[in-house]
C-alpha cells in the first residue's frame, strides 16, 4: 500500500503545459485517483480531457456528478462548477458563488479533499496568476496531508506558488522534471 | 463545525420546521453552513444552533443562505436556442402550455423564458409555475428586478441564444436596476414549492430544474426525477443542468434524450 489515497493538482495560467509533460511519465498501475482542477474559460468542455488522454495511458475523464473516484484514473474538474468530496469519497458539484474570481476553485476542491482523505492526500499547486489554492493548502496541512508546488521559479506564472510559499508551511517544492518520480513514488 | 454539528442543525429542521435537507450532498452543504457560521460571526455553535431553532427571521435567512441561489438570465445560451428554436415551436401547436421551473430562485430564468415566449408569440397561451422552497428570493423574484451592472453579460447571453431584438427595450433602468416589463411577469406564478416534501400540483408540457439536482443525493434525484415524471404529459420535455442526467433513474427508459442536449422527451 503506498502512502497516497488521492493527488490533487490545481493550477491556472501556465499549468496546462506542466501537466502535458509530466503526465505522459506518470506510471499507467497508479494506486491512486488523479484530480485536476485548472482554470478556464467557460465553454470549453471535454477539450482539456481529449488533450491530456492523448499523453498517458491513464483513464482521463471529466468528472460526473455523484461519480465514484476510483485509483488509477485522471479526473478533470468540469468548466464553470465547483468540484467537491465526498466523504464516500464521490465528486459532487456546486454552482454557488466564484471563490478568488474562480469556478472551479482549487480551494473548494482541496479542502473537501482535506477532510476526507486527511494525512493520505497530497496536493499540488502549479502555475498561475490569482492565490486561488492557497487557503486549500492550509486546510491540507490541518488535515495531516502533503502540501506540494511548482517551484515558482520553473512556472510560467509564479504568483500562484509563490503565495502558497509566503503563507503556508510547504513539505516539497517540486520542480517540473522532478514531479512524475515524486507521483510515482507515492503509488 | 464538525460532521455531527451538521447532522444535529440538518434533524433540528425538520423537527422544528418541517424542512427536510437530510437528502443534501453534504460537502456543499457543510461549506454552506460554515460560510453563513462566519459570515455572521457566529459566537459558538450552541448559539448559532440556538438561533437556528429560535428565532424564525434568522430561519429564513439560514435556509436562504445553504442554498445556492445563483442564476443568471439566459444562462447557457445553447440552451435556450434549442428551447427558441427545437422545443417551444412543438409546444406552440397545443392550444395551452404549462410550463414548471422549479428551482427558479431569484426569477432570473423565469424572465428568460418569459421573453422567448413572447417573441415566438406563444406568451399568451402560456403559464409559467416558478416555484422554489425558499420564500424570500421569491419575493425578490416577484419584483422583476435585477442588477444593472449584470445586463451587459444577460444581453450578450440573450443574443448567443438566437435573440434579435434589443434587450434594453425589455426593461428600464432605475438607478442600479433593471425593472423587467410587467407584461413579462403576467404569465408567471412564483409560488413556494419544496422538492423534497411537495407533491406534484399540475400537468406540465415543459419542465426546467436546472442545477438543483446537483445538490441532491443520488435518491433524493431519483424521488424528484419521478415527481416530474408525475407532472409531465406524454410527449412533454424535461430540462436539466449541463452536469445533469436522468440516465440513473428508474424514469430513463420513458424518455429520449434531443442529442447533445440535457433535455428529453417523455415518449410513454
Amino acid at each position: 500500500m503506498g502512502k497516497c489515497d488521492a493527488f490533487v493538482i490545481g493550477g491556472s495560467a501556465g499549468s496546462l503545459d506542466v501537466l502535458l509533460k509530466v503526465l505522459p511519465l506518470v506510471r499507467s498501475d497508479l494506486s491512486f485517483p488523479i484530480v485536476i482542477v485548472i482554470h478556464r474559460k467557460h465553454g470549453a468542455d471535454s477539450l482539456l480531457p481529449d488533450l491530456l488522454s492523448a499523453r498517458t495511458s491513464l483513464r482521463v475523464k471529466e468528472v460526473e456528478e455523484k461519480e465514484v473516484i476510483l485509483p488509477g484514473t485522471v479526473y478533470v474538474a468540469p468548466s464553470d462548477y465547483h468540484l467537491l468530496i465526498e466523504l464516500d469519497h464521490t465528486f459532487s458539484l456546486d454552482y454557488s458563488e466564484k471563490i478568488n474570481f474562480s469556478r472551479p476553485a482549487i480551494d473548494a476542491t482541496f479542502q473537501t479533499a482535506a477532510e476526507v482523505y486527511g494525512e493520505r492526500l497530497v496536493c499540488l499547486l502549479l502555475s498561475g496568476s490569482n492565490a486561488d489554492g492557497v487557503d486549500g493548502l492550509k486546510s491540507v496541512k490541518l488535515w495531516g496531508g502533503l502540501a506540494t508546488i511548482q517551484d515558482p521559479e520553473s512556472a510560467q506564472v509564479a504568483y500562484m506558488p509563490e503565495e502558497a510559499r509566503k503563507r503556508v508551511n510547504i513539505d516539497r517544492i517540486l520542480r517540473i522534471e522532478d514531479m512524475p518520480e515524486f507521483i510515482n513514488l507515492l503509488s | 463545525m464538525n460532521d455531527e454539528q451538521v447532522e444535529l442543525l440538518l434533524a433540528d429542521l425538520l423537527e422544528q420546521y418541517g424542512y427536510d435537507f437530510t437528502g443534501y450532498s453534504r460537502a456543499s452543504l457543510k461549506r454552506r453552513i460554515i460560510r453563513l457560521y462566519s459570515l455572521d460571526k457566529a459566537l459558538s455553535f450552541a448559539e448559532f444552533r440556538y438561533r437556528v431553532n429560535n428565532d424564525p427571521d434568522y430561519f429564513k435567512r439560514f435556509v436562504e443562505q445553504i442554498t445556492v441561489n445563483v442564476t443568471e438570465m439566459f444562462r447557457d445560451p445553447v440552451f435556450f436556442k434549442t428551447l427558441r428554436e427545437t422545443v417551444l415551436p412543438k409546444l406552440g401547436t397545443y392550444p395551452f402550455i404549462r410550463i414548471w421551473l422549479a428551482g427558479c430562485s431569484t426569477g432570473e430564468e423565469a424572465y428568460s423564458m418569459s421573453i422567448l415566449l413572447k417573441e415566438l408569440n406563444l406568451l399568451q397561451k402560456s403559464l409559467i409555475y416558478a416555484t422554489d422552497l425558499n420564500p424570500t428570493v421569491l419575493e425578490k423574484a416577484a419584483q422583476g428586478m435585477f442588477g444593472l451592472a449584470q445586463m451587459k453579460q444577460y444581453s450578450e447571453n440573450y443574443i448567443l441564444s438566437g435573440g434579435t431584438k434589443d434587450f434594453s427595450s425589455y426593461y428600464t433602468a432605475s438607478y442600479s436596476l433593471a425593472k423587467f416589463d410587467e407584461e413579462l411577469k403576467r404569465k408567471i406564478i412564483f409560488s413556494t414549492h419544496n422538492l423534497v416534501s411537495d407533491h406534484s400540483f399540475n400537468e406540465f408540457q415543459l419542465i426546467l430544474c436546472r442545477n438543483v439536482l446537483i445538490y441532491f443525493d443520488r435518491d433524493l434525484q431519483n424521488k424528484v426525477l419521478q415527481l416530474f415524471d408525475d407532472s409531465l404529459d406524454d410527449l412533454g420535455y424535461m430540462a436539466l443542468g449541463t452536469k445533469e442526467t436522468i440516465d440513473f433513474s428508474p424514469i430513463t427508459g420513458n424518455y429520449k434524450r434531443l442529442a447533445n442536449h440535457k433535455i428529453w422527451r417523455k415518449v410513454s
